[in-house]
C-alpha cells in the first residue's frame, strides 16, 4: 500500500514544479500501477520523479525500467491487458520507436496515458519543442491533446484516465506539451487533496477491462489472423467511430472535471476572442497559449482579432471549426509547430483545417504559417506581426512577398539560402 | 522427473489446453510442443506469442485451439509484453499464473533479443521458450541467424556462408537461474523441462530444436526420427544450466563420444535443405558439431 501522506488526502496543495513533474504528479495521482519507461530527453525528469514516487513507497506501482521505447510499450500492453492503469512519458525520436506498438495499443483498445515532451526529429540533432514528434503519429488511434500550461499538464492526467477507460471510448491517449518551454520551466501548480482526485477518478474495474482481461479462469485468445472478408475492415472502423465519440465524452469530463476542482479547459478547442473576430490566428500548444497576449494588445488598438486554440487533434474538433468559419471571420492563419513535408501546406494541421473549409459557405481567405521549428523563438512581437499579415491579406488581398513565404506558406523567420 | 508411465496416469485424465482447432502443417513439430508445455504449466498459464508460425496455427479467427488466455504479439515484443504482463499481475496481486512467451527463432535470435536480453537482466520471473526451426518458415523459409551453415533457403539459394548463433548460450551468459535445451520431438522430456522451470522464481529460457517438414524440406512422418537425430549426430546438444551449474542430459553425454556419435550426414541427409553439399561442406559441418561437443565435454 502506497503511504499517501495524511497531509496530502485532506488538503491542497500548491507546489512550484517543472512541467514535466507535473505529468509524474499527475501519474501518482491518478494512482497507476504499471510504468514502463525508458530516458530520453527532454522527457528524463518525469521518470526520474516517478522513480522517486514509486522507490519510496509514495506511489503503489510496478515499474518496469527496460532497454527501449518499442519495449516500453511493448511492456504497457501487457500490463494493461491484465487491468493495470498503465503509465509512460516519452519524447521525439523515442515516440518514434515505438510507432509499431502505438498502434498494437489502440487497435487493442486500450486505455494507456502517455505524456510527450515534444522535440524536433534528427537529423541534425534537436532537442527542444516542436510537434513534429507527435504530429508524424497523429493517426496510429490515439486521442491526443496538447496541454499548454503547467497546471494543464497535471489536470489532463487526471481527466485523460478517466476519459480513456470509459466503456464508449477504450482509446489510448497522450498529452503533449513542448520540451523545455514547459518540461523544463517551472510554475506553481495546485494538487487537488487526493481524497477528492479518487472521488472523481476511481480505479480501474477490478476484472480488468470488459473485452479485453488477461485472466486464466475466462481464457481468451486475442488477434488471431483473419481473412479479408472477416471482420478487419469493421473492428477498424469502431476504432474511428469511438475515436469521434469520444469528443462527447472528453466534454463531458471538462465539465466534471469543473465541477470538482473549479478549472475550465473550455473543451476540444478554446475560442479566445473570435465570436466578433474578423482575423482569427489558429494554432496549438504553449505557443498558442502566448498568442492571447498578442490578441490582447492588438484589441487594444481596436483590431478585431481572436485566437482559436486547438486542445485536441485527435479527435478533431470539426465542429468547433464549422462554428468558426460560419462566424464573421474573413481571413484565417493557422500555425503548425511541425512539419508535414510535400502535403498541401507543408503544415499538418494547417491542411486538416483547410480540408474542413468546404463544410462552411462562406469565402474565407486562408495563410498557413509554419513556426517555430526545433525550438525557434517566436516573440509575442512576432505573433503580432503574423496578424498584421492576416489584417494585410483581408483589407488589400495581399500576400506576404517575402522570402519567408514558400509554396503558399510562410515559414517564419526562414533563412533563404541557408 | 516424470516417467512415460505417470505421464500417461497423471495426463490422461485432465482437461486438453492446445485443442483441436489449430492450423499447423502436417508433421509440425512445434505445437506438439506446445501442447506438452502447457499440460506441464497448467490451466493458470497465459501465453504471449510474438509474431511466428504460432501466430497462425494458433487458429484463424474465429477458431482458436488454446484453452488458456493467448495474445498474438508483435514480433519484437514477445519478452517486453511478457514483462509487462508480470508487472500487471504483480501490482494487482494476482499470484501463481505462469507466464510463457512461446516465439520462433526469428523472434528471438533476431528481431527479439534486444527485449529477451532486458527482460533477463531484470529477472522478470516468466518462462521464455524458443522453439526453433532454424528460419522464417512461417513466411515462406527464409534464413534467420538460427539457420545452420549450408542451409538452402529462400534467400539463401545457394546455401547460408555462416554458422547458427548458440542462442542458449547466449542467454546463459546473463547468469539467468534457468536455461534447458530439448527437442520438440520428446514430449516427456518437454513436459519435465516445463514443469521444472515452473518451480523456479525469476527468468527461465528454453530452447526448442522443432524439426519443420515443408522449411526442411522431409517427409511429414519423419518429424520425431529428425529430432531424434539431431541429438544422435551431436548437431543438437542437450543441456541445462541450473543457478550457475551445468548439467549435460545423459544422451548428450553419450553422444559426446566421438565414436558412438552418429556422422552429421546421417542428419543432412534425410533433408531437402542440406541438398547437394559437396564432401567440403559436410566436412565443415562434421568440424562444427565436433568443437561443439569438444568444448561440451571440456565443460564436464
Amino acid at each position: 500500500m502506497s503511504k499517501i501522506k495524511k497531509s496530502e488526502m485532506d488538503k491542497e496543495q500548491t507546489i512550484i514544479m517543472s512541467g514535466n513533474y507535473a505529468s509524474a504528479w499527475g501519474a501518482k495521482c491518478s494512482r497507476v500501477k504499471a510504468i514502463s519507461a525508458y530516458p530520453i530527453t527532454p522527457q528524463t525528469t518525469v521518470v526520474e520523479k516517478l522513480a522517486d514516487f514509486v522507490d519510496g513507497g509514495e506511489l503503489d506501482a510496478r515499474y518496469v525500467k527496460v532497454e527501449s521505447e518499442h519495449s516500453v510499450m511493448a511492456s504497457l500492453v501487457g500490463s494493461s491487458m491484465t487491468g493495470a492503469r498503465s503509465f509512460t512519458a516519452t519524447s521525439g525520436q523515442g515516440l518514434l520507436y515505438m510507432t509499431e506498438m502505438l498502434h498494437w495499443v489502440s487497435s487493442s483498445r486500450l486505455p494507456i496515458v502517455t505524456t510527450i515532451a515534444s522535440r524536433g526529429i534528427a537529423p541534425p540533432w534537436n532537442i527542444w519543442a516542436e510537434y513534429t514528434d507527435i504530429l508524424s503519429i497523429r493517426d496510429c488511434g490515439w486521442i491526443i491533446q496538447f496541454a499548454s500550461t503547467h497546471q494543464e499538464i497535471f489536470d489532463s492526467v487526471l481527466m485523460s484516465y478517466k476519459i480513456a477507460e470509459n466503456q464508449g471510448v477504450m482509446l489510448p491517449y497522450f498529452i503533449v506539451y513542448g520540451g523545455f518551454t514547459q518540461s523544463h520551466t517551472s510554475k506553481p501548480v495546485r494538487i487537488p487533496p487526493q481524497k477528492e482526485i479518487d472521488a472523481f477518478l476511481p480505479p480501474p474495474p477490478e476484472k480488468g477491462w470488459s473485452h479485453l482481461n488477461l485472466d486464466p479462469e475466462n481464457p481468451v485468445t486475442f488477434g488471431n489472423l483473419l481473412m479479408p472478408q472477416q471482420e478487419y475492415l469493421d473492428f477498424r472502423f469502431l476504432i474511428h467511430d469511438s475515436m469521434v465519440k469520444s469528443k462527447k465524452i472528453i466534454q463531458k469530463t471538462i465539465k466534471e472535471f469543473k465541477k470538482s476542482f473549479k478549472r475550465d479547459y473550455s473543451g476540444l478547442a478554446e475560442n479566445y476572442k473570435c465570436n466578433d473576430a474578423d482575423v482569427v490566428l489558429i494554432s496549438y500548444g504553449a505557443l498558442a497559449e502566448q498568442s492571447k497576449i498578442a490578441v490582447d494588445e492588438l484589441r487594444k488598438e481596436g483590431k478585431k482579432v481572436g485566437l482559436f486554440k486547438l486542445r485536441y487533434i485527435r479527435p478533431f474538433p470539426n465542429e468547433e471549426l464549422v462554428k468558426l468559419f460560419n462566424s464573421d471571420v474573413k481571413v484565417i492563419g493557422i500555425a503548425d509547430q511541425g512539419t508535414a513535408f510535400g502535403n498541401p501546406t507543408g503544415g499538418p494541421i494547417s491542411t486538416e483545417v483547410m480540408s474542413l473549409l468546404r463544410q462552411s459557405n462562406r469565402k474565407i481567405k486562408v495563410l498557413p504559417y509554419v513556426w517555430g521549428l526545433g525550438g525557434r523563438d517566436v516573440t509575442v512581437d512576432e505573433q503580432i506581426r503574423v496578424f498584421h499579415q492576416l489584417i494585410q491579406l483581408k483589407n488589400k488581398n495581399e500576400y506576404p512577398t517575402d522570402d519567408t513565404f514558400q509554396h503558399g506558406t510562410v515559414w517564419m523567420g526562414l533563412k533563404t539560402g541557408a | 522427473m516424470v516417467t512415460v508411465s505417470e505421464l500417461i496416469k497423471t495426463e490422461s485424465n485432465k482437461p486438453e489446453l492446445f485443442q483441436a482447432g489449430s492450423s499447423a502443417c502436417a508433421g509440425c513439430a512445434s505445437i506438439l510442443a506446445l501442447r506438452w508445455a502447457l499440460k506441464a504449466l497448467g490451466p493458470k498459464t497465459v501465453v504471449i506469442a510474438p509474431a511466428s508460425c504460432a501466430n497462425v496455427y494458433i487458429g484463424i479467427w474465429p477458431k482458436a485451439s488454446s484453452a488458456v488466455p493467448y495474445i498474438n504479439m508483435a514480433f519484437a515484443a514477445g519478452a517486453s509484453a511478457a514483462s509487462g504482463v508480470v508487472a500487471g499481475y504483480e501490482a494487482l496481486g494476482k499470484k501463481d499464473i505462469n507466464v510463457l512467451t512461446w516465439a520462433g527463432d526469428g523472434g528471438t535470435v533476431d528481431i527479439g533479443i534486444q527485449a529477451l536480453s532486458g527482460a533477463i537482466e531484470r529477472s522478470t520471473n516468466f518462462i521464455y521458450a524458443c522453439y526453433d526451426n532454424e528460419g522464417y518458415m512461417n513466411t515462406g523459409t527464409q534464413r534467420s541467424s538460427s539457420t545452420p551453415k549450408h542451409t538452402k533457403t529462400t534467400t539463401t539459394p545457394f546455401g547460408k556462408g555462416m554458422h547458427k548463433k548458440d542462442i542458449a548460450q547466449i542467454v546463459a551468459a546473463h547468469d539467468i537461474p534457468y536455461v534447458a535445451t530439448c527437442v520438440a520431438t520428446d514430449p516427456q522430456e518437454i513436459y519435465n523441462i516445463f514443469s521444472e522451470a515452473k518451480q523456479i522464481q525469476g527468468s527461465k529460457f528454453i530452447h526448442i530444436l522443432s524439426p519443420c517438414a515443408p522449411g526442411w524440406r522431409f517427409a511429414a512422418s519423419k518429424t520425431t526420427e529428425l529430432g531424434d537425430l539431431a541429438v544422435k549426430t551431436g548437431f543438437f546438444l542437450l543441456w541445462k544450466q541450473v543457478n550457475g551449474e551445468l548439467i549435460v542430459h545423459k544422451r548428450t553425454q553419450k553422444y559426446l563420444d566421438k565414436k558412438k556419435r552418429l556422422p552429421i550426414e546421417a542428419y543432412l541427409s534425410e533433408q531437402g535443405r542440406f541438398g547437394d553439399l559437396n564432401q567440403e561442406q559436410i566436412q565443415d559441418l562434421q568440424n562444427w558439431v565436433d568443437r561443439r561437443c569438444e568444448k561440451l565435454a571440456r565443460q564436464l
